[in-house]
C-alpha cells in the first residue's frame, strides 16, 4: 500500500502532456472552424449511395464535383435517407450528412488535381461504392 | 478450486447446477466457443480484403456487412463479457471469502439467458453493423434479422445487468466481516467498478432498443428524421451505454492483470491503493466520454471541447495502472511463464492504444481518423491487445487448477510470439491504413491506391498469425487438459511458497494464507 513520489510524477507528466494535447487541438479546432466570409456555398446531399451537389450559381453535379483552385468553399451536408459521411482524405473534409440536419464543412483548395471523395458512415448495401470524385481546375476567370 | 477434469461428473450436473465455479466453467466454455466462431468471420473479412475486386470467400456485399456485423457482436457481447462473468463467477466469491455467489439461481438464470440471445444474434446474422446506427437501422435494415438482433441484444442486457447486481451484492455485503474493502484484490475491485457502471449504463441502451423496436413497427418516430425524430439522439443513448461499455470490456482484464504479475515477479503489488482509485476513477469517468463518438455529427465547438476533456481526463487513470505494474515489475525476480507474457504483453499495447487513443480524442486529428481503419486498429488494440491478452493470460494461469494438469510451455510461447506479432502488424498497420483514408466497414476498395493493397495484405497476413495462434491454444487446451503432466498443485510454476495461488485461498486451513 501507499505511493511514492515517482507515481506522482508519472502521473504529473502524464497531465502536462494531456493539457499540451488539449491546449493545442482547441487552437486548431478554433482555426479549423473558422470558415472564410467569402467563401461559396456547395449543397452536398448524400443518399444511397451517391452524392451530389449543387454550387451557388444553381450547377448541379453528381458524383463529380468540380471547384477553383484558390477559393473557399463551404458544404452545406445534408441526407436524404441515412446517415453517410461526406468525406475528401486529402483536404481533411470530414462531416456527417444526417438525414434533418445540416451540417458544414469548408476548404479552400490551393492544388489542382483529382480527388477522390467517399463515405466514411455505414450507410448499406453499396457503403463501400459510394465513391465520387473532386476535380480542382485552374482559375481562369482572374 | 474444483479440480475438475480429475473427478468427472456427468456435465448435466455442471450445466444444471448454480454453484459459482459451475456457472463460471459454463460461462468460460460459452465464451471460449464464440471467441472462435467470431475469429472465424475475422479471418473470413481478412482474407477477404486481401484480395481486392474479386470477390474472395464473399461474392456480394450484404453477406460481408452481416459478417462484420455479427463478428463485432460476437467479440464483445459473447466472448469479451462472458468470459470475464466466468472469471469473476470463479474467483471473486473466493477473493471475498464468500461460499458462493449471493444469489446463486439468479446467477444461473443469467448466463442461461446468453445462448438464448447468442441464438437470436447467430440467426438473424443482421447487417446494421453492430452500433446500428439509426436511421439505418430503423428504416432501411432488413427484417427480421435487425428484430432478432434488437431481442438478442435485449436479452443480453437483461443477463448482464442480473449478473452485475449479483457481483455488486456479492462484493458489498457477502464479503467476510475481517476483510476490509480496501484489501478485497483488484480483480474484484475490477468486478465491483464494471458491474456498478453496467448497473447504471445497460437501461439506456434498452430504452433505446425499445425505441428503436417500436420505430421498425412505425408505432413511434424516436430516431426516424421521416417521422418528426432525431437519428442523433439515438447515438447519444447508445454511446452513454457504449463508451461506459468499453471499460466494461476492458478493466476486467486489468484486474487479471493485477492477478498475475505481482506473483510471477515474485514481489508485493506496488500499491493497492492506487489500484483501486484507479479503477474509481475510470468508473467514473467513463461516463464523461461518450461524445467523442460524435465529434462530427455536427457538434458545436463548446459541446466538443467539454467532451474532448472527459476523453483526456480518463488518460492519467489508465496510467497509474501501467505504472503500477512497471513499478510492480520493476526489481522483482520475473518468471516469464506463459501467463507473465501474455500479461506484459498486453501491458506494452494497452499502452499504445490508449497513447492512439489519446490522438483520437484531440478534435481535430479525429477529423482525420475517425471511421477510418485507424479506429478499427486502434479499438483492436484495446480488444484483442488488451482484453484478449489478459484473457489469455488468466486462462494459461488457471489452466494448472482447473484440470490439474500443465499445458505446455513451449507452446505455449509459440502461441504467444504469433498472437503478439500478428496483432501488433494487423492492427498497427490498420492504424496507417487509417491515415491513407480507407473508410471502415467496407466490403471491398478501389485498386487503384497501391498503398491500401499493400497496407491491407500486410495487415492480412498478420491475422492469419493470430488465427494460427489461437488453432494452437485450442489444440493445446485440449490435448493438455486430458494428457498434460500432473501438475504440483501448490506451486505449478515454482515461484516459491510465499506467493499466493487461488487454490490456498479456497482451503484457508491447509496451503498458503492468502489475503
Amino acid at each position: 500500500m501507499g505511493h511514492d513520489t515517482a507515481e506522482w510524477v508519472f502521473v504529473a507528466i502524464v497531465i502536462a502532456v494531456l493539457c499540451y494535447v488539449g491546449v493545442d487541438s482547441w487552437m486548431v479546432q478554433k482555426e479549423v472552424e473558422d470558415v472564410p466570409a467569402d467563401a461559396e456555398v456547395i449543397k452536398v446531399t448524400g443518399q444511397q449511395w451517391f452524392w451530389s451537389f449543387e454550387h451557388a450559381d444553381g450547377t448541379k453535379e453528381i458524383s463529380t464535383l468540380h471547384v477553383k483552385k484558390g477559393h473557399a468553399y463551404l458544404f452545406e451536408i445534408q441526407s436524404r435517407d441515412v446517415m453517410h459521411s461526406f468525406n475528401i482524405p486529402d483536404w481533411v473534409v470530414f462531416e456527417d450528412a444526417v438525414p434533418g440536419h445540416t451540417n458544414h464543412a469548408w476548404f479552400a483548395p490551393d492544388q489542382v488535381g483529382t480527388y477522390p471523395i467517399q463515405c466514411r458512415e455505414y450507410c448499406g448495401l453499396l457503403h463501400y461504392n459510394m465513391r465520387g470524385s473532386l476535380v480542382v481546375e485552374d482559375d481562369n476567370s482572374t | 478450486m474444483v479440480l475438475e477434469l480429475q473427478k468427472p461428473r456427468p456435465v448435466w450436473q455442471i450445466m444444471f447446477s448454480t454453484h459459482h465455479t459451475d456457472v463460471g466453467y459454463l460461462y468460460l466454455v460459452f465464451g471460449i466457443v464464440f471467441l472462435f466462431m467470431g475469429g472465424v468471420l475475422a479471418m473470413i473479412i481478412r482474407t477477404h480484403l486481401f484480395f481486392p475486386g474479386q470477390g474472395v470467400l464473399v461474392s456480394d456485399s450484404a453477406t460481408f456487412n452481416r459478417i462484420f456485423t455479427v463478428h463485432g457482436l460476437t467479440m464483445l457481447f459473447l466472448f469479451a463479457l462472458p468470459v470475464a462473468n466466468g472469471i469473476g463467477n470463479i474467483l471473486v466469491p473466493i477473493m471475498v471469502r464468500y461460499k458462493d455467489m449471493a444469489y446463486p439461481k439468479l446467477n444461473a438464470i443469467a448466463f442461461w439467458m446468453n445462448p438464448v440471445g447468442a441464438a437470436l444474434l447467430w440467426l438473424g446474422f443482421a447487417d446494421t453493423s453492430w452500433v446500428s446506427y439509426a436511421p439505418y437501422s430503423v428504416i432501411r435494415a432488413p427484417g427480421p434479422a435487425a428484430d432478432m438482433f434488437i431481442f438478442g441484444m435485449k436479452i443480453l442486457g437483461i443477463s448482464s445487468i442480473l449478473s452485475s447486481i449479483n457481483f455488486v451484492v456479492t462484493i458489498m455485503k457477502c464479503k467476510h466481516p475481517d476483510l476490509s474493502l480496501r484489501r478485497v484484490p483488484l480483480f474484484a475491485w475490477s468486478m465491483l467498478t464494471v458491474s456498478l457502471m453496467t448497473i447504471i449504463a445497460m437501461p439506456t441502451y434498452a430504452a433505446a432498443l425499445i425505441m428503436m423496436l417500436t420505430d421498425r413497427l412505425g408505432l413511434s418516430g424516436f430516431f426516424n428524421p421521416f417521422a418528426g425524430g432525431d437519428p442523433i439522439a439515438y447515438l447519444h443513448l447508445f454511446w452513454f451505454t457504449f463508451h461506459p461499455e468499453v471499460y466494461i470490456f476492458l478493466l476486467p482484464a486489468i484486474g487479471m492483470m493485477y492477478e498475475i504479475i505481482p506473483r510471477f515477479s515474485r514481489k508485493p503489488l506496488y500499491s493497492q491503493a492506487s489500484g483501486v482509485f484507479a479503477f474509481v476513477m475510470l468508473g467514473i469517468i467513463g461516463f464523461a466520454s461518450w461524445g467523442h463518438h460524435m465529434y462530427s455529427t455536427g457538434m458545436d465547438f463548446t459541446t466538443k471541447v467539454v467532451f474532448m476533456i472527459g476523453t483526456l481526463a480518463a488518460v492519467p487513470a489508465s496510467g497509474m495502472h501501467v505504472f503500477n505494474f512497471l513499478a510492480t515489475m520493476w526489481g522483482g525476480r520475473i518468471r516469464f511463464a506463459a501467463p507473465m507474457k501474455f500479461a506484459v504483453g498486453g501491458i506494452a499495447l494497452f499502452f499504445s492504444a490508449g497513447a492512439g487513443g489519446v490522438l483520437n480524442s484531440a478534435m481535430p486529428l479525429d477529423f482525420i481518423s475517425h471511421g477510418t481503419y485507424w479506429v478499427v486498429g486502434h479499438m483492436h488494440l484495446f480488444l484483442i491487445g488488451t482484453i484478449g491478452f489478459g484473457f489469455v493470460a488468466m486462462i494459461y494461469y488457471m489452466f494448472p487448477y482447473i484440470t490439474g494438469r500443465m499445458y505446455n510451455e513451449k507452446w505455449a510461447s509459440a502461441h504467444f510470439v504469433l498472437m503478439f506479432w500478428g496483432t501488433v502488424q494487423t492492427f498497427f498497420t490498420q492504424h496507417l491504413l487509417g491515415l491513407e483514408g480507407m473508410p471502415r466497414r467496407v466490403y471491398d476498395y478501389p485498386t487503384e491506391f497501391t498503398s491500401w493493397t499493400q497496407l491491407n495484405q500486410i495487415s492480412t497476413i498478420g491475422a492469419w498469425m493470430i488465427g494460427a495462434s489461437f488453432a494452437i491454444f485450442l489444440a493445446s487446451l485440449i490435448y493438455y487438459s486430458a494428457k498434460g503432466k500432473y501438475a504440483n498443485m501448490d506451486d505449478p510454476w515454482g515461484l516459491g511458497g510465499k506467493y499466493y495461488y487461488p487454490v490456498a485461498a479456497k482451503n484457508p486451513h491447509g496451503g498458503h494464507s492468502g489475503y
